[in-house]
């Protein structure tokens, strides 16, 4: 697929893969197979007709293998630009084994784009509202990441009328704070809001459960299901000394200042964001890379990816660690932090790091890693970026009484996705811990099915 | 959107109170919440304590000092106008608790923090004394909410135009010298609450103080607003804001609000230069 060169796209925020053009969308296309016992559906949380779509794109009819898309997922031109399809449908392609699955995340994308680009005033009347009625069922969301999003439009498309809670001021949950423009351009997710909305999906912006409303609340003003979907939230920190200094962020600020904040184009926005020379990133799960790689486009001299193991096992979508490699992100690998260390005014200068080696493999197969005595040196940094997961956040959870939790705090779900308040559901962060998008999407998408089978 | 419904300048250009329709988080609020506001499309998120709450008028009220762009852009804000976002009740709320005697320590702007806070401990029963501090007897503020929210109020100016001569602190000490006091809740400036403190340690006074960070989110999600107390990591917007001062590093505190501080400038100079105000 035609990206822009490593070089270009570090001086700006603008998508890095630039999408097929028709005539490599149909060469991709015909590669399908069609076999007749799909592997690649299966592989796809949301069990998009992978062929049958793929079928309609041979045929030259977008219009139709976007319907076939839309009917099981939500946001086909955020999936085709964020899902690990190397784990998920392209892994279980049968073509896999040949090195050259179908490319099914690309074609998505050309799909979902095309279609959204020809079909404009369709979008603005609202053909797809048809569906929609008035008196269908209330059912609320809560959070408006992917998990919820994909809850409300599944329930929509099927006469629910569907209310999504956002506490942020802008809908769209981790794909707007979290995933970068240049991954995931905003006018994409506001087109998919837009289709939700034309399916009658109301949004209530600054909403916070928990806060300004409360899950009975909802009940007692007619709602009949309530979806939590309100995704992860603490941040975790690494626990070492020096980590509240100047210049040490969490992932979750550092990319909610850029991101939602619009914080590259400061002060025309009015959100700062902390300027770093040398930076470092801990940790190296796509989140990592999304911030080492915001940090170059901010102007950083460089950025310096830390990670305890080896390369082998960074966690990162290999895609990712690819584009972060070829636009200049250093790895610095089998080293952990001790310590930060800050100046005189208590801002950041440098972080201790020891050296790590590989040991033996433990019970789980992956290899120990042991610090190397004596190893310990400094690296110079100002702007330390950690991003190593989150945990829970007690906001909603607190304050609904009756809602089992389970021991790492996350909510508990039983193979309905129903938690333990009957017809409040819950699925994604808040209930895996930190997943993909697609993961959070299948989660939506699992509970939409089972409140359609009771309420619809 | 939230509607402006009221606004008076308390010292104009400088501090400001809003009386804002917001009939969702007036139900809600509870003494010690906060609110965040943005005042445009490209503002940023500005977290102020709700000052006092009338659930039947459907109202919330916030005072604001004019510190920077965000809250001079507020400041332009009058009676009619909207605010562009707003969000809340945020943060737990305050504990009050019978206590006897409170005495509610406030200095500048975070006298309208107390408020609502010397107004549930009134409620509850409790004895209130409040001491309210600033420079000069034209910068104090809320004098008559206090009045009504307080057995007892104390004034305490730098300059001596009205009250004790001198800090909060020394006001406070008088006070001490001559009441079994239950809790000391102090709001205002860190060096301030920091002082309150440190006055209160001696005498083993149960004292309680309200955080004041930088925030983004406002619920969780980003740790701008990290705090330590009592040696642990908290996050003033879901652990606080409120915490037992004796246990607050408010060097930490003092430090990490100026994290900002070249952009903050920058932003409040090209907006003054905007607006022909520079000098």
């Amino acid at each position: 697929m035609p990206a822009q060169s490593p070089a270009a796209r570090i001086g700006n925020f603008k998508e890095v893969a630039l999408g097929y053009t028709a005539e490599q969308a149909l060469a991709e296309a015909e590669r399908c197979l069609q076999c007749k016992n799909p592997r690649c559906v299966p592989g796809c949380p949301v069990e998009v007709e992978i062929k049958d779509f793929i079928k309609c794109i041979v045929a030259g009819n977008l219009e139709d293998a976007y319907r076939i898309i839309r009917n099981t997922n939500s946001l086909p031109a955020v999936c085709g630009r964020v899902c690990p399809q190397e784990n998920q449908c392209e892994g279980a392609c049968i073509l896999a084994k040949t090195g050259q699955p179908i490319a099914i995340g690309r074609l998505e994308r050309y799909v979902a784009d095309n279609y959204i680009a020809a079909n404009p005033c369709a979008r603005l009347t609202g053909d797809e509202a048809a569906c929609s009625f008035s008196h269908g069922p209330k059912i609320a969301c809560i959070g408006s990441g992917p998990a919820s999003l994909t809850c409300a439009g599944h329930l929509a498309a099927r006469g629910a009328r569907v209310t999504v809670f956002e506490a942020l001021h802008e809908p769209g949950g981790v794909l707007i704070y979290g995933i970068p423009e240049f991954r995931l351009p905003k006018r994409i997710v506001a087109e998919e809001l837009g289709t939700l909305k034309n399916l009658g999906v109301e949004f209530c912006l600054n909403w916070v459960g928990g806060r300004t409303f409360s899950i009975q609340e909802l009940f007692d003003e007619g709602y009949s299901a309530v979806f939590i979907g309100v995704g992860a939230g603490l941040p975790n920190f690494l626990g070492i000394p020096g980590e509240n200094l100047i210049g040490v962020f969490s992932a979750n600020e550092y990319l909610t200042r850029v991101n939602l904040g619009r914080s590259y184009d400061f002060p025309n926005f009015d959100t700062p964001s902390f300027r770093g020379r040398k930076v470092t990133v801990f940790g190296a799960g796509n989140v990592a890379m999304d911030a080492a790689r915001t940090a170059l486009r901010m102007g950083s001299e460089s950025v310096t990816i830390v990670y305890r193991r080896t390369r082998a096992e960074i966690p990162a979508r290999l895609e990712e660690l690819e584009h972060a490699e070829e636009e200049g992100v250093q790895l610095r690998l089998l080293s952990a932090p001790l310590r930060f260390l800050g100046n005189e005014e208590k801002r950041l200068r440098g972080v201790e790091l020891e050296q790590m080696e590989l040991g033996d493999p433990g019970t789980d197969g992956r290899r120990a890693v042991h610090a190397i005595p004596g190893s310990n040196h400094i690296l110079e940094t100002d702007l330390a970026i950690i991003a190593v997961g989150t945990k829970s956040n007690p906001v909603l959870l607190k304050s609904t009484p009756g809602l089992k939790l389970n021991l790492k705090g996350y909510i508990e779900v039983d193979h309905l996705s129903e938690t333990s308040i009957p017809n409040v559901f819950a699925g994604g962060d808040i209930v895996t811990g930190s997943a993909t998008v697609i993961e959070a999407m299948g989660a939506g998408r699992a509970a939409a099915m089972e409140i359609a089978r009771r309420f619809l | 959107m939230a509607l402006i419904l009221d606004k008076v300048e308390l010292e104009p250009g400088r501090i400001s109170k809003l009386l804002i329709d917001a009939p969702q988080i007036a139900r809600k609020a509870q003494p010690g919440n906060f609110v965040i506001l943005r005042v445009s499309a490209k503002g940023e998120r500005i977290p102020l304590t709700i000052a006092d709450s009338d659930p039947e008028a459907g109202t919330i009220t916030i005072v604001f000092l004019v510190l920077g762009k965000s809250t001079a852009v507020l400041d332009t804000l009058n009676k009619g106008d909207q605010l562009y976002d707003l969000c809340g009740p945020l943060g737990n709320p305050a504990k009050i608790e019978p206590r006897g005697t409170v005495v509610c320590v406030g200095g500048g702007t975070g006298i309208a923090a107390l408020h609502n806070i010397a107004k549930a401990h009134k409620k509850l029963g409790n004895k209130v004394i409040s001491i309210l501090g600033a420079r000069t007897e034209a910068l104090l503020i809320m004098q008559e909410e206090f009045s009504r929210a307080s057995d007892e109020v104390v004034i305490s100016t730098n300059d001596g135009s009205k009250g004790v001569k001198g800090l909060v602190t020394d006001a406070l000490a008088l006070v001490l010298a001559e009441h079994q006091v239950g809790e000391v809740v102090a709001i205002g400036p860190v060096p301030m609450m920091r002082a309150v403190c440190d006055m209160t340690r001696e005498a083993g006074i149960l004292t309680t103080v309200s955080i004041n960070s930088i925030m983004v989110d406002g619920i969780g999600m980003c740790g701008a607003c990290r705090v330590t107390v009592g040696g642990e990591t908290k996050f003033s917007c879901v652990d606080g804001p409120e915490f037992n001062g004796h246990l607050v590093d408010f060097d930490e505190l003092q430090r990490r609000l100026t994290a900002f501080m070249s952009q903050e400038r920058l932003a409040y100079d090209a907006f003054l230069n905007k607006c022909g105000l520079h000098d």
